[in-house]
């Protein structure tokens, strides 16, 4: 057996399917058969691009336009007469074999694009690797694993899974993810909450561990992972399964329900989205609002800025779909681990300490304002509040706001309406602005505390390092001192408080915030109803007396202990 | 026949364009040739064509030989001009 984080709740057994990126080795070798060599080359070419075309029409049937592109710019560079003919000479000139010609024509080329002095050209030799790298597969009879379409259900198993391969992924056929590295806050871990797929991440060699078709079966919840069970073992995790699926059953009765606790203090339970389509599982778990919505997935996996008019629609679709209650639509939150290339923002040495978020949106003010302007336009059709990110210093939000105001005179100006009552607020993620926090609080609405960035800022450990990951807690008592005095700011200045990060949902940690007074508790739509039970089982005043003592310890580790037993 | 024409693009001729600008002029029959910094490349090819780094107001030459080059000149000249249809 092997431990791993849980990192999205579920029991899962399959077929394993491990994705590695090993590098393929090329030999130069020399052929008798000319024309053979070419024929081969040539078949790999157009197998390569038959493949291209199913996962590009797939993708076009389920993702936006903008996603099945890439697939054609994949496609046309197969197309490339240069690079075929190119290549087809060396193979004939020099008599080597296809593989080699292919890729010296290749490199020459990535060579190129590697050293063009923008960001954006620089990546377009990763389109080129990706390329080139299904034809090599081809010729040299490797299979090319595509998770867009799988043949039967798997369980899917890699150092770590990026955005381009969840978002392109046949969600039917998943049953769950085991990675290498990874928290409960990574990108995997965040992705598997939000599709309800069962997640085991950190298991650090579990790509070396897993064969190709070993069975394995894992837990979700507590990390567990079993390599090729027993069959007692299995029917153990049939077994769990059927249990997990009757708890999920039996939460269903609480839909319609209000999150209140026992002596009648009512909070609100929402839920954090990425994408319009993101809505269906919200309210599936019959959400009260969504939380955080990050628009910055409208800006990234593309090669040019989403319009005004682009945006309008997607901001449109989530406010409609949640009227009348209520919809926080966080502004663009790119530069730290989410790039765009477009930007040509360059590398920095420290990225969750640089050129990113409001820094990046008041620098580049008329990006910023065409996001400003989508959000007032779509605010009609429901009920919209703006939330700035990363803000530090109050200088930073009077200027965030100013161009809001400035946004609103342009539609005012060309007669184009929107809400007059939009509330407007900021996250505290930034220790600087929760210790200022009540000299902003008398600028905004609400505040909603994103405690991912929070908890790596306060105690300075970044959360994908694994040799530092146990320093990141969320029980550490400069935390919970810092939220504390976020609650109160707020609240003396009669806004109400909320929390979007993942702390909002994790049940040891919502009776201490409870206690501490939070308003809003916004988490992946999965967590939304085991929260609302959680507060339905509570009494307020209780919580309250909890957190006291919890001020009072000296360590997260006391902290810690102290819930476990209260809870036993 | 040739001209020269300047890129518009904020962006300049990265992936969308260059490919929108391949599929065009992989329409006519005609050799269809750019001339930059010197360098005179096939038009059709896309590797070719993004290897350029193709900036905004970079000043390219289309060259252009065959039975429809006329027709192919118009309408490439015509895409650059409208920024390949971009925002």
């Amino acid at each position: 057996m092997k431990i791993g984080t849980g990192a999205s709740p579920g029991i899962a057994f399959g077929k394993a399917l491990v994705i590695k990126n090993e590098e393929l080795v090329i030999e130069k070798k020399s052929v008798e058969n000319i024309e053979e060599e070419k024929n081969r080359f040539e078949k790999a070419v157009e197998e390569s691009k038959a493949q291209l075309l199913n996962i590009k029409e797939k993708a076009a049937k389920e993702l936006d336009e903008g996603k099945s592109a890439i697939f054609d710019a994949h496609i046309m560079i197969l197309e490339d007469p240069e690079l075929i003919s190119s290549t087809l000479n060396k193979i004939e000139s020099e008599g080597v074999n296809a593989e080699y010609a292919f890729k010296e024509i290749i490199e020459q080329f990535i060579a190129i694009f590697e050293a063009m002095d923008n960001e954006y050209m620089r990546e377009r030799a990763s389109d080129l690797r990706d390329v080139s790298g299904r034809v090599f597969r081809n010729l040299m009879g490797i299979k090319v694993i595509d998770l867009s379409v799988l043949d039967e259900e798997v369980i899917l198993v890699a150092d770590d899974l990026t955005p381009s391969e969840t978002v392109n992924m046949d969600k039917e056929k998943v049953l769950g993810f085991l990675t290498n590295i990874g928290g409960r806050t990574s990108h995997t871990a965040i992705m598997a909450r939000t599709l309800e797929i069962p997640a085991v991440v950190g298991l650090k060699d579990i790509t070396e561990v897993l064969k190709e078709g070993d069975i394995v079966a894992f837990n979700g919840e507590t990390g567990e992972v079993i390599i090729n069970p027993s069959e007692e073992e299995m029917n153990h995790y049939k077994e769990l399964k059927n249990k997990h699926e009757k708890e999920k059953k039996e939460l269903q009765n609480l839909k319609g329900k209000p999150s209140i606790t026992k002596d009648g203090y009512k909070v609100e339970i929402v839920g954090n989205i990425g994408t319009p389509n993101d809505i269906e599982g919200l309210i599936k778990n019959d959400t009260e609002g969504v939380g955080l919505y990050r628009t910055e997935f409208i800006y990234m996996d593309r090669d040019t800025l989403p319009t005004e008019e682009e945006q309008f629609e997607a901001y449109k679709k989530v406010l409609q779909a949640m009227n009348p209650k209520p919809v926080v639509i966080r502004t663009l939150d790119i530069g730290g681990d989410k790039e765009v290339s477009y930007l040509n923002i360059d590398k920095e040495m420290n990225p969750f300490l640089g050129y990113r978020a409001i820094r990046l949106c008041l620098d580049k003010a008329e990006i910023f304002k065409v996001q400003l302007r989508a959000l007032l336009r779509a605010s009609i059709y429901g009920n919209l509040k703006i939330m700035f990110p990363m803000i530090s210093s109050l200088e930073e939000l009077l200027e965030a706001k100013k161009i809001l105001e400035e946004a609103k005179r342009e539609l005012d100006n060309e007669g184009v309406k929107y809400a007059s009552n939009i509330e407007v607020g900021m996250m505290i993620e930034v220790p600087s602005a929760a210790i200022i926090s009540d000299i902003l609080a008398k600028e905004v609405d609400f505040f909603s505390i994103g405690t991912n960035d929070l908890i790596q800022y306060t105690t300075a450990v970044d959360r994908m390092n694994q040799k530092i990951r146990h320093l990141y807690n969320p029980f550490n008592p400069a935390v919970i001192r810092l939220i504390k005095m976020v609650i109160d700011n707020g609240h003396k200045e009669g806004i109400w408080v909320g929390m979007c990060g993942e702390m909002a949902g994790d049940k040891r940690m919502i009776p201490i915030l409870l206690g501490l007074g939070l308003d809003e508790f916004s988490m992946s739509p999965i967590s939304i109803l085991p929260a609302r039970k959680l507060i339905r089982s509570l009494n307020s005043k209780e919580m309250k007396k909890l957190s006291d003592e919890i001020l009072k310890m000296n360590t997260a580790e006391e902290i810690e202990k102290f819930i476990e037993n209260y809870f036993k | 026949m040739e001209k020269t024409v300047k890129i518009l693009n904020e962006s300049g001729l990265h992936a969308r364009p260059a490919s929108v600008f391949v599929k065009t002029a992989s329409q006519f029959k005609s050799d269809i040739k750019i001339k930059f910094n010197g360098n005179i490349l096939n038009a059709k090819s896309i590797m070719n064509l993004m290897s350029l780094g193709l900036k905004k107001d970079d000043e390219i030459k289309l060259i252009i030989d065959g039975p429809d080059a006329e027709e192919a000149m118009e309408a490439l000249v015509k895409l650059i001009e409208s920024k390949f249809n971009e925002a």
